[in-house]
């Protein structure tokens, strides 16, 4: 079975630049929407307020795992830790990482996530069901945004 | 833990039990092409009894790995496995998630480009 996302994304930016949207918690804030506490810095916890319209009552969790200079950022997280009345800490997080590759173009960003197999089968099923409509509408929302921009 | 979460362990425990054995496994290969098969043609060319492979697909099914419709009198059974399908469906909500977000993060950079 499948358990890991992994996305690409070329950028047309420097990877100086692209790092720095990635690991200044105020930058990584501003298109993750969240409201960090505080910098990252590997090996520590950080949490934030999550600033997404609609689910600003939320937290947002991380334990920063690595930070290498332009080039690898991960943390571990709980992905849809939507319901504010379950502890998550208990379950087990998954993992992301974040690698830069320097391309003609700008930047070549891989995100990867994985570890999706610890995480209780039941929760799976309600993260899909509670949140499904909520995202295919922020879809619209975002590709509606980003054509009217570019 | 609340209760709720407790069972949420409790099901995936259930699913791993069930898988936990050879009997249970070869009849989900049987199972794997998609067919309907009764419990007669599922008991066929095995030691088993019809009894026995009665009991080993309603333990399948209490767990969702195989799904029970009838035909007149007769019982049949297909794979329908509702745990893989959730785990599909939740890595490609949460996949979706990364393409809305990574989406943002090339607007935000890419704007202050000259």
């Amino acid at each position: 079975m499948e358990n890991q996302i992994e996305k690409r994304i070329e950028i047309a930016a420097p990877v100086s630049r692209v790092w720095q949207a990635l690991t200044d918690s105020r930058q990584f804030g501003e298109w993750f929407r969240v409201k960090m506490d505080g910098p990252f810095v590997a090996g520590q916890p950080l949490s934030g307020q999550i600033t997404h319209p609609g689910y600003e009552h939320l937290r947002m969790e991380i334990m920063v795992k690595a930070i290498e200079p332009e080039k690898f950022f991960s943390y571990t997280w709980h992905p849809y830790a939507i319901d504010p009345k379950v502890d998550y800490t208990k379950e087990e997080p998954t993992l992301v990482e974040f690698r830069l590759q320097p391309t003609a173009v700008g930047t070549l960003l891989t995100v990867t996530e994985s570890g999706f197999d610890k995480i209780p089968s039941a929760r799976r099923a309600e993260a899909f069901k509670s949140n499904d409509g909520g995202w295919a509408q922020q879809m619209k929302n975002i590709e509606a945004y980003v054509s009217k921009t570019s | 833990m609340s209760a709720k979460r407790h069972s949420s362990t409790r099901a995936k425990a259930a699913v791993f039990a069930a898988l936990g054995d050879e009997t249970r496994l070869s009849l989900l290969a049987r199972l794997c092409d998609g067919q309907r098969y009764s419990i007669a043609e599922l008991t066929e060319g095995t030691k088993l009894t019809r009894q026995a492979v009665t009991k080993h697909l309603r333990v399948l099914e209490r767990v969702r790995m195989v799904r029970g419709t009838r035909r007149g009198r007769e019982s049949l059974f297909s794979f329908d496995p509702q745990p893989v399908i959730e785990m599909r469906e939740y890595l490609e909500l949460v996949s979706k998630q990364w393409d809305v977000a990574l989406a943002r993060l090339k607007t935000f950079v890419e704007s202050d480009q000259p």
